[in-house]
């Protein structure tokens, strides 16, 4: 791909992190280059003739026409290989922990240090010998790469189409660009193969075929693994106002959820929050493992006072990331936080080319770019002769601006995504989280996934079907209580109400920072839908025989369904059989005390 | 502007003007947001920063504005520099005028370094999470929405509200309590009225805090595009002081809507494509750098505490400027208009309110280990009673069960005896769960879900007196 001559250009104007060069021949779209006298990184976004517009990854303070403009020959790529576990990234891949040492806790400018690290050595176990045939994908052996990925796989490149192994190196330590295989490719064309690879964020990797999503991707959420749940390979929007909980939510499925690996990308958000996230994770634990959580964790941090063109970068940079560890065939789930924010850079780089503006002021592309991102995730059989499955799941928060859903961003997200998990202003001030709104959220995969969940409870699907029925019907109760005032509800309807909030307080509402609660394991969930179920419907025999609510719900086994959420998962199953014989007992009580 | 050599260069060829910026013509090798100082005819110096620069042309906005300018008689000197402020910890104890000037009357600052105004970038590996609880005396923050050391929480509130009272009491009472730490305020005036930038420094005099701040005024008659200037310069100050010096620095700017106000006009007169309510779509970018000025860096011993007051035009929170603000900070305080008129001070609604970055600034050894239960059960019962009382509007009291008036009786107690408090009282946070145990001491046990039973038996007033 590199060019012969690499012709340098000229800066003709500076606006912004907008660049524009003249005598920029034979440039291509999307190449990298080096901008002015410190070499700052950009990108081309549009040609015309021999000028080229380039965006810029870093502050252009200082830049000044007449300056050069440097083409690389390259698109704008991002380094693949063991070493990006555990790390945090800013928007072009830059590691951040290299960059505090090398310049300190300010971000300087001009700084490319190496995405991974070009010393450390790796143990590579080949499991391909030579003589072999390989085609794109193929595993040539297993690097441990962390605590909680012990099989990192070094494939063959995609580019190589197939090829018969002439050269595999012995199990040993070598670093990422030590030669660890040779392959023909025939035709006299040898090509070496190491650990590290090189992949333009822009442009998907390629797979060999799209399957279907029928596995839920377990978040320990339990509004969302009972009522809206996501798929492997799915995708969802998290649309809220502010302070509606969007980034807990994303921190709790970057904790929580079982996949293979976490891509978690801070884009346009708070530093402090990234700063929690590398604080926390590494003393959390994975809830099956028990290993620090941060051992599968990859992060991508482009805070909102960063260069809003890497910003821009950031999400295909975690995208191509997590499209990596999808082709070795694991689950990854991948958060961004926020997707408007990128819209946002979108809009601003729109304005400053001068482009039409479409709804806002956000760019007439906006929708077919939010559509190419998601289109990126799901569940596919990967690249290789043996037969692999990996998926990425993608789960992207929207910052509606007044929480008006009816903004350009959330409306091409929602057009897309599978998954609404609606944030809820009226919740969050109630300090109901996680603040889904139960009414308006919706997941187009609950069929499919019922199916799965059936085969381990068979009533799951009874039971969530119920549990949206009741809250349906709360909403209309309220509405009469509203216009006519409580008493003029039936006992019967004052049961569904307590009901209702029983689902709402000592169910749907979920503690993040409380131990026993944050994580609900879909056992634990499954048994507090029993628990509220086996409640309401015994109660509903009782009311018909005249006895009234207010004596069910002072019942000391009924008072108790409110504390059962901080009762922990491994102690939950005996919590239940007991809680459930002295339900059985109380409500049996009252009956008697009717027939006397 | 590292390995490039500084040359001023002067120009005499503004072609044209408009609202606050200069179109200087011919003006090669010009840089992207350089400094420029503006002479004009009359011999006096302005300044400004370059926004956009090419072979043919750079534009200039004009801090002071462009009253008073003419095309044939205005130098142009480009510095070949950003825009630098002169800092070191001389500047304690004097003020500024919004674009640097010393206007105390003293001597000007000895400086020890020259820093570019625009700051860079806190690397996130580099911060440290904000856990350290800062008391301020004042219920409705502390027991419910708990400051803490680096965070940055403005305060949302509305034309002929309080907040000048709130922001004064804040800055009067604040204290990271069993620490004899260095602390400094930074007050930043944007465009506010020669009255309330009295009362603040009066206010700051008599309390002794004047001596240990930083004052930066630009006021309501000043060139409006300063104040794009006046905050960078405050910022630039506290994270020399932070993190060169080792203060706590508390940073308050008000009124943040003037700010953004001003950055509208420069958008305007570049013609720009404007976003919502024609304020720029950069705007979200632009208060970002403003506000992630703030927090704690590992290995740093200092702080940079942020607390903007902006005033929601017609009281609108969905306003662009309340709205990205909320998008950026760590919570907010919300004065309200409703409590205001029932004589409620100070008027802060706790339900929109929000501190994210309570929970790690409260419980035992920070606060007190009820803390997190007892404002979460505080909550329940306010938001509960409130909605009662909309219901009580529609359907009369007499619809309400029992149940219902003990949460109307609470909710109206909590307004009177937790959020009220006066100007000069200042409570400790035991003093402020106090009162919410007292408050939450009317319902029978079995309504305090939130609070586990540990929690009671330890803290529950009635529990209390019987061990005592």
């Amino acid at each position: 791909m590199l060019k012969q001559k690499l012709k340098f250009g000229i800066i003709k104007k500076v606006v912004g992190p907008v660049i524009f060069a003249e005598s920029m021949e034979n440039i291509t779209m999307y190449e990298m280059v080096k901008v002015g006298l410190d070499k700052i990184i950009g990108e081309v976004i549009r040609i015309e003739g021999d000028n080229a517009v380039i965006q810029v990854y870093e502050d252009t303070t200082g830049v000044s026409p007449g300056e050069p403009v440097e083409p690389t020959g390259s698109l704008l790529s991002v380094e693949l290989g063991p070493g990006l576990l555990n790390q945090i990234f800013d928007g072009i891949q830059r590691p951040l922990t290299v960059l505090e040492k090398d310049s300190g806790f300010f971000i300087k400018r001009g700084v490319y240090p190496d995405s991974l690290p070009r010393n450390k050595k790796w143990h590579f176990i080949p499991i391909k010998k030579v003589g072999d045939e390989v085609v794109a994908g193929d595993i040539l052996g297993y690097v441990k790469e962390s605590p909680l990925l012990e099989r990192h796989a070094i494939m063959v490149p995609p580019q190589i189409k197939n090829g018969q192994i002439s050269y595999i190196v012995e199990e040993g330590d070598y670093t990422i660009d030590e030669t660890i295989a040779k392959i023909d490719c025939g035709s006299n064309n040898v090509v070496e193969v190491n650990m590290v690879t090189k992949w333009p964020i822009r442009k998907p990797r390629p797979i060999k075929r799209r399957v279907s999503t029928y596995l839920p991707l377990i978040t320990g959420q339990r509004i969302i693994d009972a009522l809206f749940p996501i798929a492997k390979g799915g995708t969802a929007a998290i649309p809220g106002g502010f302070g509606t909980g969007k980034t807990v939510m994303q921190h709790q499925l970057a904790q929580w959820a079982d996949a293979n690996v976490i891509v978690y990308i801070g884009c346009g958000e708070r530093g402090n929050e990234m700063a929690e996230v590398l604080e926390r994770f590494p003393e959390l634990k994975d809830p099956c493992s028990g290993l620090p959580l941060i051992n599968r964790t990859i992060l991508i941090a482009n805070v909102s006072n960063m260069p809003i063109a890497a910003r821009e970068a950031s999400i295909y940079t975690g995208m191509t990331i997590a499209e990596y560890y999808r082709d070795m065939g694991y689950d990854v789930a991948l958060m961004a936080d926020s997707t408007s924010r990128w819209a946002e850079a979108l809009r601003e780089i729109s304005g400053r080319l001068e482009e039409m503006p479409g709804e806002e002021g956000y760019p007439a592309y906006l929708s077919s770019r939010i559509a190419e991102f998601y289109e990126r995730a799901g569940r596919c059989e990967v690249l290789g002769s043996d037969e692999r499955y990996g998926s990425i799941s993608v789960i992207g928060a929207v910052s509606p601006p007044g929480a008006d859903f009816s903004e350009p961003v959330t409306q091409s997200t929602l057009r897309v995504v599978k998954v609404f998990w609606a944030l809820d202003t009226s919740l969050a001030q109630r300090r109901h989280f996680p603040a889904i709104n139960w009414l308006t959220s919706y997941s187009l995969y609950k069929n499919d996934l019922d199916l799965w969940f059936a085969k381990y409870f068979p009533n799951w699907s009874s039971l969530t079907k119920e549990f949206m029925q009741i809250l349906q019907e709360e909403e209309e109760l309220i509405e009469i209580v509203r216009l006519v005032g409580p008493d003029a509800l039936s006992e019967f309807q004052k049961l569904v109400l307590e009901y209702a909030r029983k689902i709402r307080e000592d169910y749907l509402m979920q503690h993040a920072y409380s131990p026993a609660d944050s994580y609900c394991a879909l056992k634990k969930n499954y048994y507090m839908m029993c628990l509220l179920s086996y409640f309401y419907n015994e109660s509903k025999k009782l009311v018909d025989r005249g006895i009234q609510v207010s004596k069910i719900n002072s019942l000391p086994s009924v008072q108790e369904l409110s504390r059962m959420k901080f009762v922990s998962n491994e102690e939950f199953e005996t919590f239940y059989l007991n809680l459930l014989e002295r339900l059985k007992k109380d409500l049996s009580s009252l009956v008697e005390g009717v027939k006397s | 502007m590292t390995a490039k050599t500084i040359i001023a260069r002067e120009f005499k060829t503004v072609n044209g003007i408009s609202g606050p910026l200069l179109f200087v013509q011919g003006t090669r090798n010009v840089a992207y947001g350089e400094y420029v100082e503006i002479i004009a005819q009359d011999g006096s110096v302005r300044h400004g920063q370059v926004l956009e620069t090419s072979f043919e042309m750079a534009v200039v906005q004009v801090f002071e504005g462009t009253g008073g300018l003419s095309r044939e008689h205005t130098i142009v000197r480009f510095t070949g520099e950003p825009l630098r402020f002169s800092v070191s910890t001389d500047v304690i104890g004097r003020m500024f005028n919004g674009s640097g000037k010393v206007i105390d009357g003293g001597p000007p600052i000895i400086p020890k370094e020259k820093l570019d105004v625009n700051g860079s970038p806190i690397n996130p590996k580099s911060r440290a999470y904000p856990t350290d609880f800062i008391q301020t005396g004042i219920s409705a923050i502390d027991g419910m929405n708990t400051l803490s050391r680096g965070q940055k929480l403005p305060l949302f509130s509305g034309n002929g509200l309080p907040h000048n009272e709130i922001a004064a009491q804040i800055a009067r009472q604040a204290k990271v309590r069993k620490t004899e730490e260095k602390f400094l305020l930074i007050f930043a005036a944007l465009g506010i009225t020669v009255d309330e930038a009295r009362f603040f420094i009066n206010s700051f005099e008599e309390s002794g805090a004047l001596s240990r701040s930083v004052l930066f005024i630009n006021l309501a008659q000043d060139p409006a595009i300063e104040r794009i200037l006046t905050p960078r310069l405050a910022l630039t100050t506290a994270e020399y002081l932070a993190f060169e010096e080792d203060y706590h620095v508390l940073v308050i700017i008000t009124d943040m809507t003037n700010y953004c106000e001003a950055l509208r006009e420069i958008s305007a007169a570049r013609e720009e494509v404007p976003g919502r309510r024609g304020y720029p779509g950069y705007m979200y970018t632009d208060l970002a750098s403003i506000y992630e000025r703030t927090g704690r860096v590992l290995g740093k011993l200092g702080s940079i505490t942020q607390m903007p007051i902006l005033t929601m035009p017609n009281d609108d929170i969905t306003h662009p400027i309340p709205d990205l603000t909320g998008y950026i900070t760590e919570g907010q305080i919300i004065v309200d208009r409703a409590l205001h008129r029932r004589g409620i001070y100070p008027p802060i609604d706790v339900l929109p309110s929000l501190s994210r970055l309570m929970k790690e600034a409260i419980g035992q050894n920070k606060t007190r280990d009820d803390h997190r239960e007892l404002s979460d059960q505080l909550y329940y019962m306010y938001a509960e009673g409130r909605s009662l009382r909309e219901l009580v509007a529609v359907v009369g009291e007499e619809a309400l069960t029992e149940r219902d008036h003990m949460y109307l009786r609470a909710a109206d107690r909590f307004e009177r005896e937790f959020v009220s408090q006066g100007r000069y009282e200042e409570r400790s946070i035991e003093q402020t769960l106090d009162i919410g145990w007292d408050i939450l001491s009317s319902f029978p046990e079995s309504e305090l879900k939130r609070i586990s039973l540990n929690t009671i038996q330890k803290y529950h007033p009635a529990k209390r007196s019987k061990v005592s």
